[in-house]
């Protein structure tokens, strides 16, 4: 029970406001790109577990290394045999590596976003001066930074090696520059797909869990057409069915156009008319994705 | 030994909302391409055996597994609401077994079942295929289960650790190097089908007897060891 105190009614002349030398903030603000920029270094960090725990650190830099070390090895193998050409296209590497890239998407998309959902710290991004486009672009583009780091180190181990070896310049600076676009791709389209499952569910497990269900799965299931469509003789289906997988999509897309021999069933890619499909595929969902993160983050954000 | 309230909120955690479209958006995905493979290719025993092997016991059974096992238990230790569960008079071997009992209920319905429609739809069970890729399914959902579900208990980032040795050791190892075969769950419960399907459509590097004492040792463990972490759990900050 509280104790009625009689209240004093104040007098009008005794009410005053004290001046007791609180200041403004009359420093120069930084303001929203510089906010942006900080969340994408932030995010990016994070992405290789820098700036968090040292148990958070392992597993990325554990899948750098396993992206990295086959390169090595190959370039070894290149220099110690004094082979022509490299054993694997720099196109070819990250569709080998694919069971890899998926790993480091599932496990770094979710603790990107997830996190931010669960503790419920997005309105507090957008305390700041931050818009919802601002967050989705910088979150965005430090996944796929980050991806891209992880896809393009090992070419460029391959192509250094492989300069090293005194392949031919042309030829290799040739292949290098394909890898890098076909990589870009790749990161791009990788982390559009695992940010957007990952921004659902502000479960970390779940969110891991779905994108590799997503990314396995699907490539499961269009491997397994396409080799059926392959043995039934119909290899006109085969790039069709193509179209249905990220890793596929970045396959068809860069025999057509970056001069990779196609990893699918029977080496049959697509054509320059369906690989025109599949280039307008690749960039459409990644715009979707990026709209699908603005959608999102509209709602969630308040 | 089981406890009919802690099923009851397992069961909510797993299949509440959208997380029960989720689970079955797998299966239907597996059903609908075995739709499709039939009408393109007509009932054939050889494609039938490559699909469930392929995509229903390699990718399906252990993602749902990962999702079923780990989820039973990790997400309530990650937001630290177990110790609610722990502070009632129950034993925690009974929490973990009933946690147990309901992950290999839903790896069960989503994986088994799924796959014995889709080998009734791909050649009409021919060859006791459907039946016998639905044994593997059973066989491994129970020790997939009960390994995930120790995973869960062991660390944070369990549902790394369990598509790490679902997707690197038993499908990138296990067609690289043999002796990965020995060791994978997938083997032990295809040597059980094996036996169940006869001839040679259904094949496994592991004898049945190897396959069946190893299933039964890793569940046993995994349950009894899971159970004994439970007991000594401490909840860590965040990372």
């Amino acid at each position: 029970m509280a104790v009625e105190h009689p209240v004093a009614a104040p007098s009008g002349d005794q009410t005053r406001i004290h001046n007791i030398g609180y200041r403004s903030y009359d420093g120069p603000r930084l303001g929203r790109s510089y906010a942006t920029r900080s969340l994408y270094s932030q995010s990016l960090r994070g992405a290789y577990g820098l700036g968090r725990s040292v148990k958070s650190k392992v597993l990325p830099m554990l899948l750098f290394v396993v992206m990295c070390v086959p390169a090595a090895i190959m370039v070894a193998v290149a220099v110690a045999t004094k082979a022509k050409d490299l054993p694997v296209d720099y196109t070819r590497y990250a569709i080998i590596m694919q069971a890899v890239i998926s790993l480091y998407v599932a496990s770094q998309a979710p603790q990107s976003v997830s996190r931010d959902l669960r503790f419920k710290t997005v309105p507090l991004y957008f305390s700041r001066p931050i818009e919802t486009a601002d967050y989705v672009r910088a979150k965005y583009a430090a996944l796929a930074s980050a991806m891209f780091i992880l896809t393009a180190a090992p070419l460029i181990v391959l192509y250094v090696g492989a300069l090293l070896a005194k392949l031919d310049f042309a030829d290799q600076t040739k292949g290098f520059g394909q890898g890098l676009v076909s990589v870009a791709l790749l990161s791009l389209l990788f982390a559009g797909i695992g940010l957007v499952i990952a921004s659902v569910t502000p479960r970390r497990g779940f969110g891991i869990a779905a994108v590799i269900a997503v990314m396995t799965i699907s490539y499961g299931a269009v491997s397994t057409l396409q080799a059926i469509a392959d043995a039934q003789g119909s290899t006109s289906a085969i790039p069709w069915i193509g179209l249905f997988s990220p890793v596929t999509l970045i396959d068809g897309l860069q025999s057509a156009f970056l001069g990779a021999s196609s990893a699918f069933p029977g080496a049959v890619g697509p054509g320059n008319g369906e690989g025109v499909v599949y280039v307008l595929a690749v960039l459409g969902l990644i715009a979707a994705c990026y709209g699908l993160l603005l959608r999102r983050y509209k709602k969630v954000g308040l | 030994m089981y406890d009919p309230t802690v099923a009851r909120l397992t069961y909510r955690a797993l299949l509440g909302r959208r997380r029960a479209l989720i689970l079955g958006a797998l299966p239907l995905l597996l059903i609908v391409i075995s739709v499709i493979v039939r009408a393109l290719v007509g009932a054939d025993d050889q494609t039938a055996s490559d699909l469930l092997g392929g995509l229903a016991l390699a990718t399906m059974v252990p993602i749902i597994g990962v999702i079923a096992g780990t989820g039973a238990i990790g997400p309530e230790i990650d937001d630290g609401s177990v110790v609610y569960l722990l502070s009632k008079p129950i034993k925690r071997p009974t929490i973990i077994f009933t946690k147990l009992i309901v992950a290999i209920a839903v790896t069960m319905v989503f994986s088994a079942l799924p796959t014995f429609i889709a080998g009734l739809i791909l050649n009409g069970n021919g060859q006791q295929i459907a039946v016998a890729y639905t044994v593997a399914a059973l066989v491994s959902s129970i020790a997939y289960a009960a390994l995930f579900l120790l995973l869960g208990t062991v660390s944070r980032h369990a549902v790394v650790f369990g598509l790490v040795y679902a997707l690197v050791w038993e499908a990138l190892f296990g067609s690289l190097v043999a002796g990965a075969r020995t060791l994978s769950v997938q083997q032990w419960s295809l040597a059980v089908a094996h036996k169940v399907a006869g001839g040679d459509l259904v094949t496994s590097d592991v004898g049945l007897p190897t396959a069946t004492v190893l299933l039964v040792v890793v569940t046993v463990l995994a349950t009894w060891y899971a159970g004994q972490k439970l007991r000594s759990l401490t909840l860590a900050g965040e990372e």
